[in-house]
């Protein structure tokens, strides 16, 4: 041990680390597919394919749930008295303000009184009721935040509006949700 | 030989928790300061691959249990879907399906390793006895593993296993039934079976850490089965055994992916490839290739033993069967006091050396007579087999510490290793271990 | 060190002389399997993508008439190298049960390509009762439940070639097999004799293929014989859909583990060298 040479000490360190890498490669070799595998499986994502929804029966007033990914989504057919309400509010009735614009929708050439949005509370993902009260629509019962007709945040803790989903009109009648291209 | 500690913390938090919890004093004096013999061999470093196996069959087996549904009408289904949709699903079973084989192999060597080299021998009876305890745990893991599948042998092998126990007389019946939780295999038996299996692993863990802590009271054996006597005849754990052993393990991992990646069912069984069916029994019934010696023996007692020149029956077949195939694993239990002779190794022991050599290729043969028809030429075989079995245990090993005559053995461990053989003469074989 | 090594290779090969778990022994098959060459076969052995969309015609247009296909979805088809569309196409032509829907009532809708193979049965008494009481075994794992015996000392020669074509080979030797039953043999009412059957002298099913019965557009022969070699790798394929992706990966790991052994080799010898020896 006592008389090494330099060019030996060179290439002991040099098999050392090279050894040494090639341990930590192993180890991120095993670590990678046991993260990997916590992932959603190759039949949820392929589950998770857009969803077409049947909107011609839902009367003016009228809001319904439906599932995408397993997410709920509110589909509410708007009164023109809230599509009003919701045009006259004011920046300062909002945290995350938006237009109202922002979040009516409609098919082409149809009316514009369709909103569509998360039913999952933007705080920890409680799903709001109906309250109907000092002009809010929804309120969750878990820690108290408020929404409007078109979802967007008034009070509470949520941070922000409720999340619009990919989504497109294929006909007057049919709304897909999980897309914003026809036919996709 | 454990002397004291050399664990020396540096930094200001090390001394701060030494002073506390001193858990890395002890990872430093188990695994780095550690004195080991200088001159093991391969063959000991099976022990240390055991640990890894261990430890890759809980984590792999915590991570497709994510995936798993114990339930007898998806249980099948979840396994297949889990080989077929999850990121690395198809690797993460093979892996702990082979890895099963893996560890018996591993098991297996490690076992024998300790035969040849009587490491059974005072003082290290708690050590073997342990590592006995260790290996049946084992088997009743991976018994109940095989039944998660839910194939056709997962089904019928829990019917099998399970019906030992109907052999015991009066309650036999009763004591079935609670096992199985049903008057037959069905959802309950696979829902505890899950349970159980889960649970197992982590006892084995516990006994390996006796395990291990047994081994490191007496230290480690070595192919001369001199004692170490002195700073020389050891080396520090790190960085030798820690090197040596990592080369072993990757060596061995080369062969296991091999099998994982190339031949994953290679060491299974196709019929397990079909759902359960509670109406057919698949024409051949075997237990996985690590328990076909035990099932050789279980089928070698095809007779009532009774009093002779009388109809009277004490032990009928089925009993004596589950006895003699419990037994052969019961007697390990026992080999520490079997062994008559004051000589711990093989290499100074020319007689038993032959024998044990005969029993390693007697139960390999063994192995391939489990896999064959309780039938023909192979029933007779079996009985011989088995008998010369028990005999290396109460004949063999009893009787050679009388008769034979040992070689001489060297003064040291380093005497050895530096081939000064035979310096002492064996005149007084107990003073010289 | 080297004769440690060797005695260890030669304790491995001893140990893998127990692995006879996957041979039983059996007075059938009559005949053993006649082995063939499969372009999967090997250390990196790839799937025939035509050769899986004509095994898959095959399915479609002949076996799928009795036998299911239940762990596979349609969405798999896109290994056999199917675009999106193709795919969609080919699962609409299915219905399948849905719901209920808001009145409480199933109802039937075109396949998606996520859902399962639709079966021919709805379940396996209905598929025993239409077939004489002979259950049609389900596809999806067909290629791996078959394993005719290989016998002392093939099987260890195995684990040297690689041979893990025994189920392919074996339903290929089915397929092409079937023959008049020799004279002093009994065929049993409703079975056909064939000697590559593992379970007895014959089998319900009666010769299902024959030449010129599936109209390829590959220009592939319309033979019995590469009908019969098409479904059969189709069916590996369907039996391991991951043998490609699992062949390569341990081409890497393995290469991978060979370097580091080498590494720690030297590392041991280099650590170890300073001992007086």
């Amino acid at each position: 041990m006592s008389e090494h040479s330099d060019s030996d000490a060179t290439r002991r360190d040099f098999l050392y680390i090279a050894t040494g890498a090639a341990g930590a490669a192993a180890v991120g070799g095993i670590v990678w597919p046991l993260v990997s595998q916590m992932g959603p499986n190759a039949q949820e994502i392929a589950a998770g394919v857009p969803i077409e929804v049947n909107i011609g029966d839902i009367e003016e007033g009228r809001v319904i749930t439906v599932t995408w990914r397993r997410k709920k989504y509110f589909i509410r057919h708007l009164t023109a008295a809230e599509v009003d309400a919701a045009k006259t509010k004011e920046q300062g009735d909002f945290r995350d303000f938006v237009t109202a614009a922002d979040r009516i929708t409609g098919p082409e050439g149809g009316e514009a009184v369709w909103s569509v949005y998360g039913a999952n509370c933007t705080h920890l993902g409680c799903i709001p009721t109906e309250v109907k009260e000092n002009g809010d629509t929804w309120r969750c019962a878990c820690h108290g935040s408020r929404f409007d007709v078109i979802g967007r945040v008034t009070k509470g803790p949520a941070p922000v509006n409720l999340p619009q989903p990919p989504m497109v009109f294929a006909s007057e009648d049919t709304l897909i949700i999980g897309t914003d291209k026809v036919g996709a | 030989m454990s002397g004291h500690s050399t664990y020396n913390p540096t930094s200001g938090f090390g001394k701060w928790m030494d002073a506390r919890l001193p858990i890395a004093r002890l990872m430093h004096d188990s695994f780095v300061s550690y004195p080991v013999p200088r001159n093991l061999n391969a063959f000991y470093t099976f022990g240390g691959i055991l640990m890894i196996m261990l430890i890759s069959q809980i984590i792999t087996g915590v991570v497709i249990a994510m995936h798993f549904t114990p339930n007898e009408t998806m249980a099948f289904e979840s396994v297949h879907l889990l080989r077929r949709d999850v990121s690395f699903g198809g690797t993460l079973q093979s892996w702990h399906a082979v890895g099963a084989s893996m560890f018996f192999v591993a098991v297996y060597i490690h076992i024998f390793r300790g035969l040849y080299y009587g490491s059974y021998k005072a003082p290290r009876e708690i050590l073997w006895i342990l590592g006995v305890v260790i290996f049946l745990l084992m088997m009743a893991t991976a018994f109940m593993g095989y039944v998660l599948p839910w194939g056709q042998m997962s089904l019928w092998g829990a019917q099998v296993i399970t019906n030992f126990f109907t052999a015991i007389p009066v309650v036999g019946q009763t004591v079935q039934e609670y096992l199985l939780g049903g008057y037959g295999v069905g959802n309950a038996t696979l829902n505890r079976f899950f349970s159980l299996h889960y649970l197992l692993p982590f006892m084995i863990a516990g006994i390996v850490i006796l395990h291990v802590w047994a081994l490191h009271v007496t230290g480690q054996t070595n192919p001369t089965g001199v004692e170490v006597k002195s700073k020389q005849d050891v080396i520090p754990f790190t960085p030798y055994a820690t090197v040596k052993d990592a080369l072993a393990l990757v060596v061995f991992m080369i062969i296991m992916c091999y099998f994982v990646f190339y031949m994953p069912d290679y060491l299974g069984h196709a019929d397990n490839y079909i759902p359960a069916n509670a109406d057919v029994t698949p024409a051949h019934i075997v237990p996985e290739w690590y328990f076909l010696p035990f099932y050789a023996i279980l089928r070698a007692i095809d007779f009532n033993i009774g009093i002779p020149f009388t109809e009277i029956v004490l032990i009928d077949s089925k009993l004596g069967g589950v006895l003699a195939m419990f037994g052969s694993i019961a007697i390990l239990f026992l080999v520490p006091w079997l062994d008559t002779s004051s000589v711990r190794s093989a290499n100074y022991r020319p007689t038993y050396k032959v024998f044990f050599w005969l029993f390693v290729v007697n139960s390999i043969f063994l192995g391939y007579l489990g896999s064959r028809p309780a039938e023909g030429i192979w029933l007779p075989l079996m009985k011989g087999s088995t008998f010369l079995y028990f005999a290396h245990f109460i004949l063999v090993m009893p009787l050679l510490g009388f008769f034979e005559k040992p070689l001489p053995r060297p003064a040291s461990i380093t005497d050895a290793v530096l081939g000064k053989n035979g310096k002492e003469t064996t005149s007084d074989p107990v003073a010289a271990e | 060190m080297k004769s440690i090594f060797i005695k260890i290779a030669a304790v491995a090969t001893l140990a893998c002389t127990f692995a006879v778990g996957s041979v039983s022994a059996a007075d059938y098959p009559k005949n053993k399997p006649r082995q063939q060459s499969w372009s999967f076969a090997g250390p990196l052995g790839k799937f025939d993508k035509g050769q899986l969309q004509r095994g898959l015609q095959v399915y479609t247009e002949v076996c799928s008439a009795c036998h299911s296909l239940s762990l596979l979805s349609y969405r798999n088809l896109a290994d056999l190298g199917y675009s999106d569309d193709q795919i969609k196409n080919y699962a609409a032509e299915y219905e399948v049960e849905d719901g209920p829907n808001d009145d409480g009532e199933m109802f039937e809708r075109p396949a998606r390509p996520a859902d399962r193979f639709k079966g021919p049965y709805a379940n396996d008494k209905e598929a025993a009762a239409a077939n004489n009481g002979a259950l049609p075994p389900d596809f999806s794992l067909l290629a791996k439940a078959r394993a005719p015996e290989r016998g002392f000392p093939t099987f260890i020669f195995d684990i040297f070639t690689m041979y893990a074509e025994n189920g392919p080979d074996y339903i290929y030797s089915l397929l092409t097999g079937y023959k008049d039953a020799p004279d002093d043999k009994e065929v049993g009412e409703g079975l056909h004799y064939n000697p590559y059957f593992i379970a007895g002298d014959a089998l319900a099913m009666a010769a299902p293929l024959s030449d010129e019965l599936v109209e390829y557009t590959d220009g592939s022969p319309m033979t019995v014989d590469q009908y019969s070699k098409d479904v059969s790798a189709f069916m590996a394929w369907a039996a391991d859909p991951q043998l490609e992706e699992r062949k390569q990966r341990g081409f890497i790991v393995i290469l991978f583990l060979l370097v580091f052994a080498g590494l720690l080799y030297f590392t041991k010898k280099k650590v170890w060298s300073d001992l007086s020896h």
